[in-house]
């Protein structure tokens, strides 16, 4: 099971946080530090995979992430996912970004969280895989935002904008 | 065209995070956001009704600032108040807030369900995705509630769509999780079993997980899953690259649903049917070739994928451990990656090859590979492979590689990264005991470990090197010399004191002969790192000072100047400062069969699991090492003997070394109660001296001498008095003397009755006339419960009807380290001289235990003392005069004359001790009356000791002849 997914940049920033498990608030934010601590001081080519950080469960946790350009994407799961099978399913979601926004980058992070959100739901849900396929994933995406778009333009009404 | 337009965003969310993002300071990133609150709150409370597209817009906002780590407490009912809308972007984005910010506990539950519930019998698919994947985000009880039985009829309904059959199972499998109870199995079981069949492999991915989570709680409802997962798997391990379309990832053919399949497989032993299992082999023999071919692509996605579904048909291969040839296979492959240029293939070759190195087949196999395990430890640039490559070691060292291993592990330890440094200490500790064939070499690595990570070596491995030390003659002069040597290093790390001050105040006599390390030597060298220990460690080092004052009179001098300087006497640490006091008062008073008493050696530890492999495993939480422990332990029943080398004999003067109260310090006080009326964890100390982390217990466990400092009072004089040879004779033979224990409670009510590993029975008695009462304390020693418990006492003829015993009815159990307390009541009809026998029996670990032990309840027990003058003495002496009232005894001292003592056991005999009767100051007299339930028994004693002889005189005068006799065989034993 995945027990939580987080996104953060190169300074610790974070940019999606997800966790399958109930933590608090306060409980979340020191996760989200402690993984970057972890993580950040690796070097570039050693491997994907560490142990998790105390507060989600130590070495019962496994943190497996990936580093493209300014964003780390860590997956903390138990032992009974595939090391190499996360590896695969942070490149789908990464992959998949990249077509839904067009060569995504950490700003499209920022200003779409609902969005990755959506993209992220059609992946994973309560822990689990839901669908690998990213032809899947982005069918699902865009009748969504079809939905979307028919909505908004009805309601959006840039005036009262702030 | 993009799945999101980048012109389609809303302006004010990104106005909002652009001023964010410009803040200078935290200050003024939390003004900026104290702001917005403010407005989105007003927003929310004002009287104008927002939109859709504003409702979106703020939630976002509120999202955002959650994600930077800071508290939402409003905006939960607008969030709950946009589920209800029949717009797919409201609901979205109201559900997207839910499974972000509301906890399964909130109060807005029952609200937020309503809304699912709607959604879930919409027969919309989105809006019934949305609802699913709330359930299966937020999880919460009271979802299981409402959704259990929803949930299940939608996963197998007919005409559900795809998409939602496999959020359906996800879900499903989410409430399983959290609330089993509430899902039960049904009818639908079996058609969730058929899924796996589904054209779909999204569906079939999504079914995969469930059953793999259903199929370990209730693998005989689920068994059916195994045919259809090997027929899936191999359908797709055959298939051309190109069959699978979407699925195919990288040229490789649905690799995630490879790799769940084979997971769930792994539920389950190798099928029985041979015609599942030869076409189960042929899937795995298939991947296996797979990795042999040329890749299709240099992209290193397509090798990931490949070899992910490598992995865990490698792991299935292990899991079902009876294919040899498979098995070989795997571990060839896995000794390939071992030298693989990507390092994640490395580490996983590494942590596959640990639980290969636990199977019969490829133990041998996984050895082969030592060379480039250890060469990996070398030369790994990464922490997280040079901790697998720890691990794999550990998992592969047996008698035949250990020592080339511990000393791999130790030269690595010298530059290993800080944070895995105490688990290789463990492990390097663990593995030296476990593969010891000499114990020089033992002592020689623990010794090392100290060393080179003493900070690292934790409370659990010195404590046991002592163990092994003291359980073992033949490495405790080697230990001696080895920490004498060690020790003379400049800069020696406190642990090293420790061991070091522990056992030559133990065994420092075995190297005394030697010029170069006789007493004055050794203990110059313990005290010159002294100053520089902290204080527990000081009080070990005053425990073995005293130790060598008993050792080596020699330097007895020295050493109390030393005990009497300020700095120890007028420590400010009270402990030292009692020691220092209690241990120079101690030289002083006591005399040298006294002092050897005391301070004698420690008596041998009882076996018990070794407290560094319950750390370790303490540590590395309970899956990971109990797997290999257990593997090892049943293969080394027949390679290495020696897993039980610390046996010792059973040996009751354990209890000694860590029970004050036997001492018999002074008049009944709190801190001098019978042992069993000891708190629990002092009565626990008795057991696990070593697993206790306080200091205390370490200081309990530092010398025999330890329980001297319990007093809190100042040892004043007469304090010491009362320290009898024969109470400490007495501590000293409790050896389970099962046969006749009954001697050392003649003089004495309370004490340790009978000890061995399992059991420790203490006894409290009061007696009043002619009536008794008996406290028997059973402690159990073990961690495991005592069944059918039960006792009874057997007074054979003639002494049922001289004594009357009833015990009164106890427990049928006893819990691991828990005591028993029961209560026998005693009345004395006439004098006797047999002893009522009490046995025991209770089942531990199935098997039945049955202990016999004889009371102490002796005829002087029912004394009242008489005090009178001289006159009437004689005169009463000469009334019973007649020859067979007369009894006397001339016997020779066992132990040393003292005239304190023996005033001591007269007095506990029972009699009055009477002062200024016998013209001859040296004699002692002594006057009592025993009272039975049908008469009363005058008696007069005098004892004449002749300490140039060596010997007694024992004279009893009462009016009855049998009464005389008993009393005078009684007494004679006690000098």
């Amino acid at each position: 099971m995945i027990k939580a997914i987080l996104i953060f940049n190169n300074h610790g920033k974070p940019r999606l946080s997800k966790f399958y498990e109930h933590y608090s608030e306060d409980t979340e934010q020191q996760i989200i530090r402690e993984t970057f601590h972890l993580v950040s001081k690796r070097d570039e080519n050693v491997c994907n995979f560490l142990e998790g950080g105390i507060l989600i469960g130590g070495s019962d946790n496994k943190l497996i992430y990936r580093h493209y350009a300014t964003l780390y994407f860590v997956f903390c799961v138990d032992s009974s996912e595939s090391e190499l099978g996360i590896l695969d399913l942070i490149q789908v979601f990464v992959e998949t970004l990249d077509k839904c926004f067009e060569n995504v980058c950490e700003l499209d992070l920022i200003f779409h969280v609902d969005k990755v959100h959506n993209i992220l739901g059609e992946m994973v849900m309560g822990g689990m895989v839901l669908e690998t396929n990213m032809n899947e994933i982005i069918t699902q995406v865009d009748s969504q935002n079809k939905m979307e778009k028919s909505e908004t333009f009805i309601f959006q009404s840039p005036r009262q904008d702030r | 065209m993009p799945a999101v337009s980048k012109g389609d965003g809303m302006r004010g969310l990104a106005v909002f995070i652009s001023d964010i993002r410009n803040c200078k300071s935290k200050e003024a990133e939390i003004k900026r956001i104290n702001k917005e609150l403010a407005n989105i709150r007003s927003k929310f409370k004002g009287d104008k009704a927002l939109d859709g597209y504003s409702k979106k817009k703020y939630v976002c906002k509120l999202l955002f600032i959650f994600l930077l780590g800071h508290d939402i407490d409003f905006g939960h009912m607008e969030a709950v108040n946009l589920l209800s809308s029949n717009k797919y972007t409201e609901k979205q984005i109201g559900y997207l807030f839910i499974s972000v910010l509301v906890n399964s506990n909130s109060d807005l539950i029952r609200l937020i369900n309503n809304a699912i519930k709607n959604d879930l019998s919409s027969r919309n698919p989105t809006f019934m995705n949305l609802a699913l994947h709330c359930i299966a985000n937020v999880g919460s009880r009271e979802m299981a509630e409402a959704f259990a039985a929803d949930v299940p009829r939608i996963l197998v309904a007919g005409d559900t769509m795809d998409s939602v059959k496999q959020s359906a199972a996800l879900c499903l499998l989410r409430l399983n999780r959290t609330s089993p109870d509430l899902v039960p199995m049904g009818e639908w079981t079996a058609r969730v079993v058929h899924l796996l069949n589904d054209q779909h492999l999204g569906v079939v991915t999504a079914a995969t997980s469930l059953i793999t989570t259903l199929a370990q709680k209730n693998p005989d409802d689920f068994k059916t899953s195994v045919s259809l997962a090997v027929a899936r798997l191999s359908r797709i391990v055959t298939s051309a690259s190109t069959d699978l379309q979407d699925y195919t990832y990288y040229f490789v053919a649905a690799p995630w649903l490879s790799v769940k399949l084979l997971r769930l497989l792994q539920c389950y032993p190798p099928p029985e049917d041979a015609a599942i299992r030869g076409r189960l082999t042929e899937c795995l023999e298939t991947i296996l070739n797979k990795a042999q071919e040329p890749p299709k692509s240099k992209k290193v996605q397509h090798s990931n994928a490949k070899n992910a579904v490598l992995f865990e048909a490698i792991s299935l291969i292990i899991h079902h451990d009876s294919e040899p040839t498979l098995l070989v296979r795997a571990c060839n492959q896995l000794g390939q990656f071992l030298q693989h240029r990507e390092t994640n293939l490395r580490y996983l070759a590494l942590e596959s090859m640990c639980t290969l190195a636990s199977s019969e087949f490829s133990h041998e196999a996984v050895k082969t590979h030592i060379d480039t395990v250890i060469n990996a430890l070398k030369t790994e640039r990464d922490v997280s492979v040079r901790q697998r490559a720890v691990d794999l070691l550990y998992a592969m060292c047996d008698r035949s590689n250990a020592k080339q291993i511990v000393a791999e592990m130790l030269s690595y330890l010298e530059t290993a990264d800080y944070s895995i440094r105490e688990e290789i200490v463990l492990k390097v500790a663990i593995l030296a005991e476990k593969y010891a064939v000499d114990y020089t070499w033992y002592v020689d690595t623990i010794l090392n470990l100290i060393r080179i990570a003493g900070d690292y070596v934790s409370e659990e491995v010195w404590y046991r090197v002592i163990q092994i030390v003291i359980n073992r003659d033949d490495v405790q002069g080697y230990a001696a010399k080895t920490v004498f040597e060690a020790l003379q290093a400049p800069a020696c790390h406190e642990n090293l004191v420790k061991v070091g001050g522990y056992i030559l105040g133990e065994f420092g006599n075995l190297i005394a002969g030697d010029p170069r390390s006789s007493p004055l030597v050794q203990f110059n060298l313990l005290h010159s790192k002294f100053h520089l220990c902290s204080v527990p460690t000081r009080a070990l080092l005053l425990s073995a000072y005293i130790k060598f004052i008993n050792l080596f009179p020699e330097v007895k001098g020295t050493i109390q100047e030393v005990l009497r300087s300020d700095s120890q006497l007028r420590n400010a640490d009270v402990e030292l400062q009692q020691r220092a006091v209690e241990y120079l008062r101690l030289s002083c008073i006591a005399s040298t069969d006294i002092l050897a008493t005391v301070l004698e050696e420690m008596p041998p530890f009882p076996e018990r699991e070794s407290s560094i492999l319950a750390k370790l495993k303490r540590k590395k939480g309970p899956g990971t090492v109990p797997d290999i422990e257990e593997n090892r332990k049943e293969r080394n029943a027949n390679v290495n003997g020696g897993t039980n080398h610390t046996t010792t004999t059973p040996n009751a003067k354990v209890a000694a070394a860590a029970s004050p109260d036997l001492l018999g310090l002074g008049s009944p006080s709190p801190l001098s109660s019978t042992p069993p009326a000891l708190p629990p964890t002092a009565a626990s100390l008795l057991i696990d001296v070593f697993s206790e982390n306080s200091p205390g217990a370490a200081a309990a466990a530092a010398a025999a001498a330890a329980p001297i400092a319990v007093p809190a009072a100042p040892v004043a004089d007469d304090n010491f008095s009362s320290i009898t040879p024969e109470s400490l004779h007495v501590a000293d033979s409790i050896l389970a003397d099962v046969q006749e224990p009954t001697d050392k409670f003649v003089c004495k009510n309370n004490g340790v009755l009978y000890e061995n590993q399992l059991l420790q029975i203490g006894l409290k008695c009061e007696y009043r006339q002619s009536l008794g009462r008996m406290y028997v304390f059973f402690g159990n020693k073990t961690s495991t419960q005592f069944l059918s418990f039960a006792t009874s006492v057997v007074c054979q003829e003639p002494l049922a009807s001289q004594l009357n015993v009833h015990p009164k009815p106890v427990d049928p159990t006893v819990d691991g380290g828990a005591q028993l307390q029961q209560i026998i009541n005693i009345e004395c009809v006439s004098d006797f001289v047999e002893a009522a026998v009490l046995n025991i029996q209770f089942r531990y670990g199935g098997i039945l235990q049955n202990i016999a032990v004889k009371l102490p309840i002796t005829l002087n027990k029912f004394f009242q003392p008489t005090e009178m003058i001289s006159q009437d003495f004689f005169q009463r002496w000469k009334q019973l005069s007649a020859p067979q009232q007369e009894v006397q005894n001339i016997f020779k001292a066992k132990h040393s004359m003292d005239t304190e003592v023996t005033k001591a056991k007269i007095i506990g005999f029972g009699v009055a001790l009477l002062d200024g009767v016998d013209p001859n100051p040296s004699n002692f007299v002594g006057a009592g009356v025993i009272h039975t339930k049908t008469t009363q028994v005058g008696c007069l004693l005098r004892l004449e000791p002749n300490t140039q002889a060596q010997m007694y005189r024992l004279t009893l005068r009462t009016s009855r002849d049998t009464v005389s006799q008993r009393l005078c065989d009684l007494l004679s034993d006690q000098f």
